[in-house]
C-alpha cells in the first residue's frame, strides 16, 4: 500500500512538480460531492496518463479524470478518491480530413474550440450540450449528456467512430478507428460513452462530422392543455419533417426560461410569459425547404387549436436552442434546492407529464418539465427553501418519481440534486437486470477498480 | 505499426479451437431434447453447413435447429457438458467466416426462430426472433410508411441475427448508419446457457451500452436469440441518378468534391467499366457498356430537398466529366438500376469459377488514389480486379476472380487480397467495413491493434465466453507471425479437422 503522507511527493517524481497540486485550493476544485482528492496532476500526454495510471494500479489508489468538471456530480460520489486527473492540457486536434468528415481530437480539447476549428471548414460535431462554453470533448462523452440536436443527428454512439483510451491496467488501448465505416475488432469505444470514467481514461476521441446548415429556425407554439400540446408534439414527429429538436414543456419551465433569458439580457419571446404549454421546433435546412416546413408548422400548428404559434426570428431561435441546450445548467441553479431528474418512458402520455408536475399552491416544492423527442424528459423539482418540511417534501416527491416511472417500465436518473438528498437516494434508481453483464465489463476494463469507484451504475 | 510478440499469440491458439472428437452421446441427448427432425449428424446432411459466403470452409458435427430461446439455451449447456464449442448461424450468407464452425461442434442454426413478435408501429420498434430474414421486416411494416434501414446486397435472404453478429451494412449505411444503429435491445443466450436481456426497447438504458458491445461481436460473446430493431420512416421523395464517366478517376473524384461539400446522399456506389460489362450482360440495368465507371446516387427526404440536392449531385457530376447524368423516371427504372447493384456479384459468378469479394474501408478523400492501387495490385498479381462497392463511405469491395482449383492461383488472389487490405490500413482506413473480421481476416488483426488492445479485448472476451465455446477461432489472431491471411492447403479446404 502507498503511504499516504509522501504521496505528492512520488507523484512528481512521476510526471515533474509543476504538474502536481496539492494545496488545498486546488484540492477542493476538484471535490466531487464534497470529496476531496489528495493531489491533482496534470498530464501532458496519453504516455503520462498511461503512467499515472500504471502508478495508480500499483499503489491501489483511485482517481477520477476530469475535464472542466462542468458535470462531475453525476452519478453518485465515488467511494474512493485520491487523485484527480486535470485533462485539460491534452487538447490538439489530431488528424483533421475535413474531405472525409472525420476529426481525431484529443479528450481535453474544449468542445468551443473545436467547433471553430471545424467551423472554418464549414462543418460542425452535433453534440450541442451544456455548460458548451467550458465541456471538454471528453468529458461531454465520458458524461453521456444528452444533445438538443439528437432527434435529427442521433446520440454520440451514432457520430464517435473510434476511441484511445488508458484502461486499468495503464496500457494505452483504442478501439474503432477513423473511418466511417467500420467493423474491425469489438466496438468498446460505445461503452466509454456515459461510463462517467470508470472504465478508463479516456485521451482521444474520433468523430464523423457534419456540414454546417444553410440556415437553422425555430417555431413556438403555446397551447392550453398538456393533452393539445402533447399531440401536436406527436403530430410533428410523425410528420417526416426534419426537425432537429422538438421540445415540449410546462408552464413552469417556460417561466424559468423566460427567467433565464432576461438575465441573459436578451429578450424572451413574450408568448414565454403565458401560462401553457408550448412546443418549440428548431429546424436546420436548406432555403428551398426552410420555407415548405415553416408553412406546414403553421398549418398544423392552428389545425392543433395553438393558442398561439410563431416562428422565432434568427436571434430568437439561436437564444432559446442555446437556452434549452444549457437547460441541465441553469435548472440546477435555479433555487438554492433542486433535484433534477431525467425521465425516460417507452412512450409519454399527457397524463404523464401532468402526473410528473407538482401543485404549485399546495407544496413548497415546485416543478418544470420538459420532453425532448425521442422520449426523454425532464423534470426539475424546486424548493426555495432548505427547511426539514421542505427537504422532506422534495424526497418523497423525488422517490415517488422513481416509482412511478419504474411502474410504466421506464427509467430515471437523479442528474443533480442537494448533497443531503444523493446521500440518501441512489441516484440510478432500481439495478437493471443486466446489471451483473455491467459489472464484468467493468472488471475487464478495470481489474483494479481504480477508475471513480462507486459513480455509477449499481454502485460500480 | 505494432509488433508482433509470440509469447502473446501462442498461449492463445493453444486453448482455442483444437478439440477432441465429439462424443455420439451429445447427438443423441440432442435428439432427445429437440427431436429427431430438428438435428443433423449425417456427413451429407452437414456438407451444406461448411460453406458460407466467404471463401472459407469448415464443417460442424452436428446442425440444430432450436425454435425458442430455452431451446437454445438447453443446447447451450449440454454442449458445455460435452466441452463442445457451439456457432450460431443465420442464413450462411456471410462473406468472413463468421458463421463456420472452426472449431467443428454444435452448429445452432436459427432458420426456425423465424418470427416476428410484436410490431410496435407506433413507436417505431419492431421484436422479431433472429432467423427472420433481413426484407421480412421491412415486408411486414412498409404498409405504415415504415422500413428497416440496414440493407445488406443478400437481403432478400439473410437474417437479422446474423446482421447482429457481424453488425452488417448496405448502400444506405451512407445516410443511415449500420445494423447497430438500428437495435435498441436483445436478448441473449451466454455461453454458460443463461439468458439475459440487455439495452432497452426506448434505447435508453442506463448504465453501459451493452447493446453497443453485443452488436458485431461476431458470435463470440453470446448468442442473440431476440431482436428489437428501430424501424425508420420512408422519405417522402426519393431521386436514383446514374453518373455515367470515361474515366475511373473522374468518378471518384466526384465522390470526394461530393463527401467535401457536405452533400450526404443515401446511397453512393460505384461500379467500374469492368464489372458493370458483366453486369449489363446480365442484368440488362442500363449501364452502358463502354463506359469506364458509374455512380449510382439516391438523395432523399422532402420533395424540395431531394430535387435540390439532386441537382447539387448532377452540378458535382458534370464538373467532373460525366458524360452523362441519368434520373430514374419512376419506381420501375429505379428498381431495375437497383437490381444490377445488388446481383452484381451473381453476374460476376458466370466469369469465373469463384471470386473473392474483399471489403476495405478507406478515407474517402482517398478514393482516387486506392483505386488506382488496386489497380496496380491486380497488374502485379495477373488478375482483371474489378469494383463495385459503396464509395460514399469510403467501403471498397475490390473482387478478385479465381479458379479454386489451381492451387497457384488461388494463393495469388489471397495474396492480392492482403496487399489491398494492407493498402487500406496504410491510407488510414480499416480491415473491414460491413463483414466482419471472422476466421478471413483475423490474421491481420494487428495491423491495425496493439497487444495492449488485444489483451482488453480478450479480457472482454473472456468476461463473457471465458472458455472459448462459443465462435472460436475468429477475430482473434491465432497465429505466431504478423498478419497474413490464412493460406489454405488447397482453394477448397479451410478446415481444420477430417
Amino acid at each position: 500500500m502507498s503511504s499516504v503522507a509522501n504521496f505528492p511527493t512520488r507523484l512528481e517524481k512521476l510526471v515533474g512538480s509543476d504538474r502536481v497540486r496539492a494545496s488545498e485550493s486546488a484540492l477542493q476544485e476538484f471535490a466531487v460531492a464534497g470529496r476531496a482528492p489528495m493531489a491533482v496532476l496534470k498530464p501532458r500526454s496519453a504516455q503520462e496518463v498511461a503512467e499515472i495510471v500504471s502508478f495508480v494500479a500499483a499503489e491501489k489508489l483511485a482517481m477520477v479524470a476530469c475535464g472542466s468538471r462542468t458535470k462531475l456530480e453525476l452519478g453518485m460520489p465515488p467511494r474512493r478518491y485520491d487523485l484527480a486527473l486535470d485533462m485539460t492540457d491534452l487538447r490538439q486536434i489530431a488528424h483533421y480530413d475535413p474531405g472525409d468528415l472525420t476529426v481525431s481530437v484529443d479528450a481535453g480539447m474544449p468542445l468551443n474550440e473545436l467547433a471553430k476549428a471545424l467551423a472554418e471548414k464549414n462543418q460542425f460535431l452535433p453534440l450541442a450540450v451544456p455548460c458548451s462554453a467550458k465541456s471538454t470533448v471528453g468529458g461531454a462523452i465520458a458524461s453521456g449528456i444528452d444533445s438538443t440536436l439528437r432527434q435529427q443527428y442521433g446520440t454520440a454512439r451514432d457520430y464517435l467512430i473510434g476511441a484511445e483510451f488508458v484502461d486499468g491496467t495503464g496500457k494505452q488501448c483504442k478501439s474503432g478507428g477513423r473511418v466511417v465505416k467500420n467493423v474491425t475488432g469489438y466496438d468498446l469505444h460505445k461503452l466509454l460513452i456515459g461510463s462517467l470514467g470508470t472504465l478508463g481514461v479516456i485521451t482521444r476521441l474520433n468523430f464523423r462530422t457534419f456540414p454546417l446548415p444553410e440556415s437553422r429556425n425555430a417555431h413556438l407554439a403555446t397551447f392550453p392543455t398538456a393533452e393539445a400540446a402533447l399531440s401536436f408534439h406527436v403530430s410533428l414527429r410523425k410528420s417526416g419533417l426534419p426537425f432537429s429538436n422538438l421540445e415540449l414543456f410546462d408552464t413552469g419551465f417556460s417561466t424559468l426560461l423566460a427567467g433565464y433569458l432576461n438575465k441573459l439580457g436578451g429578450n424572451s419571446p413574450e408568448s414565454l410569459a403565458w401560462r401553457g404549454w408550448r412546443v418549440f421546433a428548431a429546424f436546420e435546412s436548406s432555403a428551398a425547404v426552410m420555407d415548405r416546413i415553416l408553412c406546414e408548422l403553421q398549418q398544423r400548428s392552428a389545425e392543433a387549436r395553438a393558442e398561439r404559434g410563431a416562428t422565432l426570428d434568427r436571434q430568437g431561435s439561436q437564444q432559446i436552442s442555446e437556452a434549452l441546450r444549457e437547460a441541465f445548467d441553469w435548472l440546477r441553479r435555479a433555487v438554492p434546492s433542486v433535484a433534477l431528474l431525467r425521465i425516460v418512458l417507452p412512450q409519454f402520455a399527457a397524463r404523464d407529464a401532468m402526473e410528473f408536475q407538482l401543485g404549485e399552491k399546495q407544496s413548497p416544492v415546485r416543478s418544470a418539465f420538459v420532453l425532448r423527442a425521442c422520449n426523454v424528459a425532464y423534470l426539475a423539482l424546486l424548493a426555495e427553501t432548505g427547511d426539514a418540511s421542505t427537504n422532506a417534501v422534495l424526497e418523497r416527491s423525488v422517490s415517488e418519481l422513481f416509482t412511478r416511472v419504474e411502474a410504466k417500465k421506464g427509467g430515471a436518473t437523479l442528474l443533480h440534486a442537494p448533497p443531503w438528498l444523493k446521500d440518501r437516494i441512489n441516484v440510478w434508481g432500481a439495478k437493471r437486470r443486466d446489471f451483473p453483464l455491467m459489472q464484468r465489463v467493468k472488471q475487464a476494463f478495470d481489474p483494479h477498480n481504480i477508475f471513480a469507484p462507486g459513480r455509477f451504475v449499481g454502485g460500480i | 505499426m505494432p509488433a508482433c510478440r509470440v509469447d502473446y499469440y501462442s498461449g492463445y491458439a493453444a486453448r482455442d479451437y483444437r478439440r477432441p472428437l465429439m462424443d455420439p452421446a451429445l447427438i443423441r441427448e440432442l435428439k432427445s431434447l429437440l427431436g429427431p427432425e430438428n438435428v443433423l449428424s449425417q456427413k451429407e446432411d452437414l456438407l451444406l453447413y461448411e460453406f458460407d459466403g466467404s471463401v472459407e470452409k469448415a464443417r460442424p458435427e452436428v446442425v440444430v435447429f432450436p425454435h425458442t430461446t430455452e431451446d437454445v439455451s438447453r443446447i447451450v449447456k449440454l454442449a458445455a457438458n460435452y466441452q463442445v464449442p457451439v456457432v450460431g448461424r443465420g442464413a450462411g450468407t456471410g462473406l468472413s467466416g463468421g458463421a463456420l464452425a472452426r472449431g467443428g461442434g454444435v452448429m445452432i442454426v436459427f432458420a426456425r426462430m423465424n418470427r416476428i413478435l410484436e410490431l410496435d408501429l407506433e413507436n417505431r420498434r419492431a421484436v422479431v426472433q433472429p432467423g427472420v430474414v433481413n426484407l421480412d421486416i421491412t415486408r411486414a411494416v412498409e404498409h405504415a410508411g415504415l422500413y428497416f434501414a440496414p440493407d445488406p446486397s443478400s437481403q432478400k435472404s439473410c437474417t437479422i441475427g446474423g446482421n447482429v453478429a457481424e453488425n452488417s451494412g448496405g448502400p444506405h449505411t451512407l445516410a443511415y448508419g449500420l445494423t447497430t444503429n438500428h437495435v435498441a435491445a436483445l436478448e441473449l443466450v451466454l455461453p454458460d446457457g443463461e439468458i439475459v436481456r440487455v439495452g432497452s426497447r426506448h434505447g435508453d438504458a442506463s448504465g453501459y451500452d451493452l447493446c453497443g458491445l453485443f452488436v458485431g461481436s461476431e458470435g463470440t460473446l453470446a448468442l442473440v436469440t431476440e431482436i428489437t430493431v428501430k424501424l425508420s420512416r420512408r422519405a417522402e421523395s426519393v431521386k436514383t441518378l446514374l453518373a455515367i464517366f470515361d474515366a475511373v478517376g473522374d468518378a471518384s473524384r466526384t465522390v470526394v468534391e461530393m463527401t467535401a461539400g457536405g452533400i450526404t446522399p443515401a446511397a453512393c456506389e460505384m461500379l467500374d467499366g469492368w464489372t458493370l460489362r458483366a453486369v449489363e450482360d446480365y442484368i440488362h440495368a442500363g449501364f452502358p457498356r463502354d463506359s469506364a465507371a458509374v455512380l449510382l446516387i439516391e438523395v432523399e427526404g422532402l420533395r424540395e430537398a431531394a430535387e435540390s440536392q439532386a441537382a447539387a449531385v448532377a452540378d458535382i457530376c458534370n464538373a467532373n466529366h460525366a458524360r452523362e447524368v441519368r434520373t430514374a423516371r419512376d419506381e420501375r427504372e429505379r428498381e431495375l438500376l437497383w437490381k444490377g447493384r445488388r446481383n452484381a456479384f451473381g453476374a460476376l459468378g458466370r466469369l469465373a469459377p469463384s471470386n473473392y469479394v474483399l471489403d476495405g474501408v478507406i478515407p474517402r478523400s482517398k478514393l482516387p488514389e486506392a483505386l488506382e492501387r488496386i489497380h496496380e495490385t491486380g497488374k502485379k498479381f495477373g488478375f482483371q480486379i474489378g469494383n463495385i462497392f459503396h464509395a460514399g463511405d469510403g467501403n471498397l469491395h475490390p473482387i478478385v476472380l479465381y479458379d479454386p482449383r489451381d492451387t497457384e492461383q488461388f494463393k495469388r488472389a489471397i495474396a492480392a487480397a492482403e496487399e489491398i487490405i494492407r493498402m487500406c490500413v496504410a491510407l488510414g482506413g480499416a480491415l473491414t467495413g460491413e463483414h466482419g473480421v471472422g476466421m478471413e481476416k483475423n490474421e491481420l488483426m494487428p495491423l491495425l491493434f496493439s497487444d495492449a488492445d488485444f489483451d482488453l479485448m480478450r479480457r472482454i472476451h473472456d468476461a463473457f465466453n471465458p472458455d472459448s465455446s462459443l465462435n472460436p477461432g475468429k477475430i482473434f489472431p491465432l497465429s505466431k507471425g504478423c498478419g497474413e491471411i490464412r493460406i489454405r492447403k488447397s482453394g477448397h479446404a479451410a478446415g481444420f479437422r477430417p
